[in-house]
């Protein structure tokens, strides 16, 4: 049977083929439908671990306990598990153990465009690239058999391109694999130095094996052209641009192994042809490590090493002609996204905006608050360093920096690591407000459950963490909860809390509009002959409120009636319906 | 087989992924290779969204490029104006002629270029404009936009009509079944074709 399947769905088809039967991940774009995908299939036990050391730990342990496993994440949530990576790579596995990581070349959806062969190289553990779905459920299916076969977590590498396009799969049966024995193995699994060093002439004799096997294994291939004249190394995505750009007019060394690299092939391609360009993304990774054997090749000479590679960027480093197209003279205006109507993180950043208070952002939908017209957060770096950077802010600062910086973070955010943060503040005492905007969900990456939403991967009931109890135990005493969509309370606590002699943490809780279970109420109503047009209900930047004509007008398909709005209006002029 | 590249391009929550996904059933069906390349995440939240829809003997590429595209399925205005790069020499624009104010338009930062379709005909290139909201409440909910539209692409179309409504069967949820179905008959005898 075939199926158009997205390549993060075509992970999760191999992932169940493989007879893999624990997933543990955290959501994180462009990897998030891996987990979702994979816990449909009830032989897959499936979780939303807090964070990405966690899931790649919860793989590991049942790796151990015999059972294949994986996690998956997005490129930065590997930096999150790269302290368990390492040390994996020398364990190795009893069960196979299938490290899912996506890259996002471009930034869709991230905060940088980091290269993720670079661990793969660092930790001497083997790395897959599929090229599109029909190759991500196979690879995947073939990494099991990698990891077992060389002892080795294997990575699965995959960018926004191939996570998120659809291309027809052909789906197989489960393999009826057989949990392995659990055998107590202290030199393999305690990575004390006495055993660790055993363990390190294993890994770089694996990784001269997995390099033989690589030599000869039909997952890198050679696709010649009548034309020998120029001969690409590629892999990945960056193979379906060439494909696009030139046809079979081009001989090819596809690679779907990017870690290790098969020198001998490397070379024998290279001397069959004229002219040898590596094409890929990102880094030159590739281009060097043929440098370092001795080819003579170009790569980033031709290419760019930002942003995403196209059909296009391919014709243009080649001289090849590009379609003629018209365009538009007139400007056309950006649209960036934007908080939603009827978000509750609108108004608390209203408040934190109108008090001109200094922000440390954080990682999630709440990100959106440092757009126009809000503009209301200074810093934004990885999960949970606004925590953290509050601290450092604080002391550094000195003075009444206190009394004017707040730093805001997610719920999920928060558990992710935000926690250690915390403790850092309540333990070297800075007196840092720490605002949670608890909006019962993971928003960003399309809602999924987490440690304090009270239900896990399936919908099940689960326990639920208690924030207010969390924060105290971390040695917070003044812990309040306010209601984001009633300003004057939230400014109030606000206020209080930065003023206050002590560390605090303001709870913002309000489910996300987006969720089901949250009802909309009727739009509200503007009273035209009581607006001036003074436009101050714009200044929280909801999409459903605009000045046409002079007066304020409100789109009913998206306003929420959340009222946040109306009680920004000086003359009445925006209401509830009765 | 002839290849074709069709782009969809609205505003992130209009439902272009329903439409990606009836679009790429629909070629599946007709025994093309196809891909189809969304994105997710960030960009959902109100922003400029596109969607790409390729098929052919062997589609290599996930995405389509200026100058590419045989049409391009807008779900609003701005953004039809926004790719007309991709457009082929020759190639179709089926819009929806709603706007969707921006956020740099609604804080007064910029002017919303209403005229910008007519500029673009004027040019020369085939924009044929239909009021696919109107279409979608009178089969019965604003969520169809997406459907309304297809129903009009598929008139540029050789695929019969029997297969998409069993492409629409496939795909859309059981619940809004006969709504999507009337939406695609709207916008299938939506206005005459230039």
């Amino acid at each position: 049977m075939k199926k158009l399947m997205l390549g993060n769905e075509a992970v999760a088809r191999g992932l169940y083929e493989a007879g893999c039967s624990v997933v543990s991940s955290y959501p994180g774009t462009p990897s998030t439908e891996i987990t979702e995908y994979a816990a449909k299939y009830d032989e897959i036990y499936c979780e939303w671990a807090p964070n990405e050391k966690v899931a790649a730990e919860v793989a590991f342990g049942a790796s151990l306990a015999g059972a294949r496993s994986a996690c998956a994440m997005k490129h930065v949530g590997l930096n999150v598990a790269a302290d368990p990576l390492f040390t994996l790579s020398y364990t190795g596995v009893n069960g196979g153990m299938v490290i899912c990581v996506a890259d996002d070349p471009g930034m869709h959806s991230s905060q940088n465009e980091q290269d993720s062969r670079h661990y793969a190289i660092a930790s001497k553990i083997p790395m897959l690239e599929p090229a599109d779905s029909r190759e991500a459920k196979a690879f995947t299916r073939l990494a099991f058999e990698l990891s077992e076969r060389f002892d080795a977590p294997v990575i699965l590498r995959m960018c926004t391109r191939i996570a998120h396009s659809q291309c027809s799969v052909e789906l197989e049966e489960r393999v009826d694999t057989v949990k392995k024995d659990y055998v107590k193995n202290p030199q393999k699994y305690i990575m004390a130095p006495a055993n660790a060093i055993r363990r390190h002439p294993f890994v770089e004799e694996r990784t001269a094996a997995i390099a033989e096997y690589a030599e000869t294994s039909d997952i890198n291939r050679v696709e010649y052209s009548t034309d020998r004249k120029l001969g690409i190394i590629t892999s990945g995505t960056s193979y379906q641009y060439v494909k696009e750009a030139f046809g079979d007019k081009v001989s090819v060394l596809k690679l779907g192994m990017v870690n290790p690299l098969p020198d001998k092939l490397l070379r024998s391609f290279a001397e069959s042809v004229d002219r040898v360009v590596v094409v890929e993304e990102l880094d030159p990774v590739i281009e060097e490590h043929c440098k370092a054997i001795g080819i003579k090749t170009e790569g980033k000479n031709i290419l760019p090493v930002v942003g995403e590679f196209s059909q296009s960027v391919i014709a243009k480093a080649f001289g090849i002609e590009a379609p003629a197209f018209d365009s538009c003279d007139e400007q056309i205006p950006v649209r960036p996204p934007v908080m939603c109507a009827g978000c509750p993180h609108r108004g608390l950043f209203y408040v934190l905006a109108k008090n001109k208070l200094t922000v440390l952002g954080d990682i999630g939908c709440y990100t959106l608050g440092s757009a126009a017209p809000l503009t209301a957060i200074d810093s934004v770096l990885c999960m949970g360093a606004s925590v953290s950077g509050i601290h450092g802010f604080n002391k550094a600062f000195g003075g009444d920096s206190e009394n004017r910086t707040v730093c805001v973070i997610g719920d999920s955010t928060f558990m992710h690591s935000g926690m250690t943060g915390l403790a850092n503040i309540a333990y070297n005492g800075s007196n840092s407000t720490v605002i949670i905007v608890d909006n019962s969900i993971t928003g960003m990456t399309g809602h999924q459950q987490n440690p304090t939403t009270g239900y896990n991967i399936k919908g099940d009931p689960a326990t639920k963490i208690d924030l207010e109890s969390l924060c105290r135990a971390l040695g917070i005493n003044r812990v309040r909860v306010v209601d984001p969509y009633d300003l004057a309370e939230t400014e109030k606590a606000v206020l209080e809390e930065v003023a206050a002699e002590e560390p605090s943490v303001i709870i913002s809780r309000r489910p996300c509009a987006l969720l089901k279970y949250v009802k909309a109420k009727s739009p509200v109503i503007i009273d035209r002959e009581k607006c001036r047009g003074c436009k101050k209900c714009m200044k929280i930047g909801c999409p459903a409120v605009s000045v046409k004509e002079g007066k304020a007008t409100v789109d009913e398909t998206l306003c929420t009636g959340c009222g946040v709005c109306s009680q920004l209006c000086s003359f009445d002029a925006i209401n509830q319906p009765e | 087989m002839k290849s074709m590249n069709i782009m969809i391009v609205g505003v992130g929550g209009q439902g272009s992924l329903l439409a990606s996904k009836l679009l790429g059933r629909v070629l599946i069906g007709e025994g093309y290779d196809v891909k189809v390349s969304e994105v997710h995440g960030m960009s959902q939240r109100g922003g400029s969204v596109v969607t790409y829809v390729r098929c052919g003997d062997k589609v290599y590429s996930p995405i389509i490029d200026k100058g590419e595209a045989d049409y391009i399925v807008s779900f609003e205005k701005l953004e039809a104006a926004r790719y007309v790069d991709h457009l082929k020499k020759g190639g179709v624009i089926v819009t929806n002629d709603q706007r969707i104010d921006p956020m740099p338009v609604i804080t007064g930062a910029f002017e919303y270029p209403d005229e910008v379709l007519d500029s673009l005909k004027k040019k020369g290139v085939r924009i044929d404009s239909i009021d696919a909201l109107s279409l979608a409440l009178e089969a019965g909910s604003s969520k169809c936009v997406n459907i309304v539209l297809m129903g009009r692409l598929s008139v540029y179309s050789d695929i019969s009509e029997e297969a998409w409504i069993r492409a629409i069967e496939e795909v859309a949820p059981k619940k809004f079944m006969e709504i999507n179905k009337k939406a695609f008959a709207l916008g299938r005898k939506a206005g005459v074709i230039e």
